[in-house]
Formats: structure tokens, C-alpha cells, sequence
């Protein structure tokens, strides 16, 4: 069985179970790129949505450029112009920083259009329901825009993290070193495909949590339409 | 003579070029009901809205008792009062929307406390008994626990009537409060209005039920092109219009 394994793997199984530890180590490199980018990019998409609405004209036209800018061109570029071009290391930056930077700022811009159609998805009668009854303009968006909000952005939300789990790679493009970064390192190394392999599972497993995450929560808010 | 929970005195409001009311004077006195009839267009709903503050008047003047909303010249801009008192002239009126407008992801009775705990600031045990004796006043103590999505149209209006009246509004507005149901569910609607006026509540009951405005209201409101075109008594005005509009209006409905 083992000698079966190693001759299918090309490599001793010792080889494999560093590689392995290796690589698990370097995951968390992953998973903190992905969740530093939705922790401060959740929150700044609802922001830029709420400037994107805004009557205040010359906000709106900022916004606009910010969105057009970020959705337009590829990330792996963005990632480039904020380490080599604005040079975010020599202001304390590290590669890992400069990244989440970057992500952030990309897929906050996502986030904020899918945020203002689902804004936009709640009836104008809701907003009028609680202007009568008295509620403020945050009370109304708190506690009725938000979680009727919440519900409609689901299914959007969920493509975007899942696109966001496989992004992480491109960080590798400013040297993060990363999952990806590290499987190609390794097989070159190693001269096997046996890391890229691994990594490919990590992430369809890390999209396989993300997925069931979403499932759970979309049952969850079913109890009304 | 009764005391007037609310005055309008000449208000005027535009769409644009669209002129939707031109100079309407009106009144509700404390404890009647008033109906205004009136063609699709002629400014019914604009009326109601700008006097619940979901849309602002360009002149004239509006008070809730010696509350002053807005007031404003002719060709002017009118001046709304500050924040604090178009928030206590919210206190004063609930509204009733033809298409309901529950919160959907509250249940029932949540639809009913929450304003009363967040803006009228009662505690929750409060707000859920209010609740609860509403919510038996018209008929649904049962569905406490549902959600609008389970309930059928009529059940949806009255507690959309529940969740306005446990407010204590001085005056209770209705937009076409059956137009969206089927015919057989607004029956159980208008019972419930009856009802109220029974105990004298105040309410502007915006209404194409004829049969309802002429029994139940103390005073009709016939609208035409933004303007009030007959005013008083509902069987005078309904069964006897003096105006060739009103008479041609009303023709309709006894066609059908
Ligand atoms: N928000 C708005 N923007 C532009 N025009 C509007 C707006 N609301 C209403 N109008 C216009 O104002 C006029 C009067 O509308 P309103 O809804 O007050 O009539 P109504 O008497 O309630 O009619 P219905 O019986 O059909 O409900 C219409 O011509 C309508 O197109
Ligand atoms: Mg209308």
C-alpha cells in the first residue's frame, strides 16, 4: 500500500507529510488575506454605497471613478501599483499589508454595488412605513433596510467570497507567500505535482465551508419573503 | 364646534410642471370621518402624503393643532418647522397604506411594538400588551406569531391598522386601504374602520368604496385637477351632487 502510494505520488510519503505540514503553515497566510479583506472591506463597501446614493453630486462622481477604476482593471495590477508603484513598504507596509490594502480597496467596490441593488431591492414603502411611524433615519436603516438587505444580497455575497477565496493567489505577484506562491515553489523544488494538488484541494475546501456558510444562512432568513 | 386636529390651508404642490394639488383648504375636527373621493389623478394620494411628511408642500399652510408644519407663500418655498417638531407632529397621525407595508421580516406582533418601543419608548412588555389587545380588536389575536408572508391581504391591512393605531395617533390616515385586496377581503377591512368610527376615532379615509364613504364618513371630499371641487355631508354629496364633475364622477359608479 505504501510503496503503491509513493510510486502514484512519485515521492516517499516522508516528503509528503512536510510538504504537507508546509503548506498548512502557509494556509493561514491564506485565510488571513481573506478574512482581513472582508473585515475591513464589508464594512467600507456599505460606505461607499451610501456615498454612491448620495445627493451630494461631486461625492457621487468620486465614488464613481473609485468603482470604475477598482471593477476595471485587474487586481493583480492594483496589487503591483500599490507595492511597486506607490511604494507602500517604505511607509511600514509590509507585502502582507500592502496586499490586504489592495484587497480591500478592490473588493470593497465590488461589495458596495451589490449593497446599493440590494438598497435599491428594498420597496420605497418600507422607508415610508417607518418615516410615519416615527423611526429615524438610522433606526429605519438598522433595523429595517439592513436585514431586508441582508437577505437579498445573499446569494450575490456568496459568489464574491468564493472569487475572493481563489483571488488570495494573486497576492503572490507582490511576493506574499502565500498557498499557491508556495505549491509552485514546491514543485519546482520537488519536481512533482503533488503540492499544486494539495493546494487545489485546500481551496475547493475553503470554498466548500464558504458555500455551506452561505446555504445555512440563506435557510436561515427563508422563514420570511 | 369641535376641535381641529389638523388645518390645510392652501396648499399647493407641483410634480415639476405637473400642478397636482392647486390650493386645497381643508380640515379634520376631532372624532369625525372624513372621505375623500375623487377621479385617479386628481391628487387624493399627494394630498394624504404631504400631510403625513412623505412629501413636502410648496406653499400654503399645515398644522396639527397649534403644531405648525409648514407654511408658505404662494410662489414662495414653505418653511417646514425644525426636526424636533415635525417629529412631534409624527406622534400625531398613523397612515395606512394601500399596499400594507409590514416589515416582512418581523412577525406580527414585532410589527406592531417595535415602533412603540423604539419611538414612543415603552418597554416591550408594554408595547406587547398594546399589541395583543389591538391585535384582538381586529380579529388576528391568533397570528401573533406570523409572519406577513402567511397572511392573506386583509390580514395584512388590519395589522397594518393594528400597527398604526398602537401609536395613538390624534388622526388616523387611509390611501385606498381595500384597492389592493380582492373584493371579498374588504369587507373585513372596512368592518374594522366601522368600527373605529363607532368609538370616534379620527380618520381621512382616502376611498372608491361609495357605499362606505356616504355610511360611515361625517363629511365627503370630492377632488378634482388638484382642487376641492364639493364638500359636506355624505349623502348630500354622494346621492345629490350639486357640481356637473361631481355628477359625473359618481355616474360612474352606478354603472357598475
Ligand atoms: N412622486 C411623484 N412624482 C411625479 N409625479 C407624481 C408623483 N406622485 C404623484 N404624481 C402625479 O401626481 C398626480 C396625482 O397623483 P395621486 O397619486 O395623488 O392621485 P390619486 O388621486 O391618488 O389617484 P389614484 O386614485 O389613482 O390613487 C398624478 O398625475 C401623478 O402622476
Ligand atoms: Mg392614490
Amino acid at each position: 500500500m505504501e510503496a503503491f502510494l509513493e510510486s502514484f505520488l512519485g515521492m516517499d510519503l516522508e516528503t509528503v507529510g512536510k510538504i504537507l505540514v508546509q503548506m498548512l503553515q502557509t494556509s493561514l497566510v491564506t485565510l488571513q488575506l481573506f478574512f482581513f479583506t472582508l473585515l475591513f472591506s464589508l464594512p467600507l463597501g456599505l460606505v461607499v454605497a451610501l456615498g454612491r446614493m448620495s445627493r451630494f453630486k461631486p461625492l457621487q462622481w468620486l465614488i464613481r471613478a473609485y468603482l470604475l477604476v477598482m471593477r476595471g482593471t485587474p487586481l493583480m495590477l492594483q496589487l503591483i501599483f500599490f507595492w511597486f508603484g506607490l511604494k507602500l513598504g517604505k511607509y511600514g507596509f509590509s507585502r502582507m499589508e500592502t496586499a490586504i490594502v489592495a484587497f480591500v480597496l478592490n473588493y470593497a467596490a465590488y461589495f458596495a454595488e451589490i449593497y446599493r441593488a440590494g438598497i435599491q431591492g428594498v420597496p420605497q414603502g418600507q422607508r415610508e412605513a417607518a418615516n410615519v411611524l416615527g423611526f429615524s433615519k438610522s433606526q429605519t436603516f438598522f433595523r429595517i433596510v439592513l436585514p431586508q438587505l441582508v437577505k437579498k444580497i445573499l446569494p450575490p455575497m456568496g459568489n464574491e467570497f468564493m472569487t475572493l477565496v481563489k483571488d488570495t493567489s494573486l497576492a503572490q505577484i507582490i511576493a506574499v507567500v502565500e498557498i499557491s506562491a508556495l505549491a509552485s515553489k514546491l514543485q519546482n523544488a520537488e519536481v512533482s505535482i503533488v503540492p499544486v494538488f494539495i493546494a487545489g484541494v485546500f481551496y475547493l475546501i475553503m470554498n466548500a465551508v464558504v458555500s455551506k456558510c452561505f446555504s445555512t444562512a440563506e435557510k436561515k432568513l427563508d422563514y420570511y419573503k | 364646534m369641535a376641535e381641529s386636529v389638523l388645518s390645510a390651508e392652501n396648499i399647493c404642490k407641483s410634480f415639476g410642471q405637473n400642478e397636482v394639488l392647486r390650493g386645497i383648504s381643508f380640515h379634520v375636527n376631532q372624532g369625525e370621518v372624513l372621505s375623500i373621493i375623487g377621479p385617479s389623478g386628481s391628487g387624493k394620494s399627494t394630498l394624504l402624503r404631504c400631510s403625513t411628511l412623505l412629501e413636502k408642500i410648496d406653499s400654503g399652510r399645515i398644522a396639527y393643532g397649534d403644531l405648525l408644519m409648514a407654511e408658505g407663500e404662494k410662489g414662495g418655498k414653505a418653511q417646514y418647522s425644525a426636526a424636533p417638531v415635525l417629529q412631534q407632529i409624527r406622534r400625531k397621525f398613523g397612515l395606512v397604506f394601500q399596499n400594507f407595508n409590514l416589515f416582512p421580516h418581523f412577525s406580527v406582533l414585532r410589527n406592531i411594538t417595535e415602533a412603540q418601543i423604539r419611538v414612543a419608548k415603552r418597554s416591550k412588555e408594554e408595547a406587547e400588551s398594546v399589541a395583543r389587545e389591538l391585535l384582538q380588536k381586529v380579529g388576528l389575536s391568533e397570528k401573533e406569531n406570523a409572519y406577513p408572508c402567511e397572511l392573506s391581504g386583509g390580514q395584512q391591512q388590519r395589522v397594518a391598522i393594528a400597527r398604526a393605531l398602537a401609536m395613538d395617533p390624534d388622526v388616523l390616515f387611509f390611501d385606498e386601504p381595500t384597492s389592493a385586496l380582492d373584493p371579498e377581503l374588504t369587507g373585513e377591512i372596512l368592518k374594522v374602520i366601522r368600527g373605529l368610527a363607532e368609538e370616534h376615532m379620527t380618520m381621512v379615509v382616502v376611498t372608491h368604496e361609495m357605499a362606505f364613504a356616504r355610511d360611515v364618513s361625517d363629511r365627503v371630499i370630492f377632488m378634482d385637477g388638484g382642487l376641492i371641487v364639493e364638500e359636506g355631508d355624505p349623502r348630500e354629496v354622494i346621492e345629490n351632487p350639486k357640481s356637473e364633475r361631481t355628477k359625473a364622477f359618481l355616474a360612474r359608479f352606478h354603472q357598475v
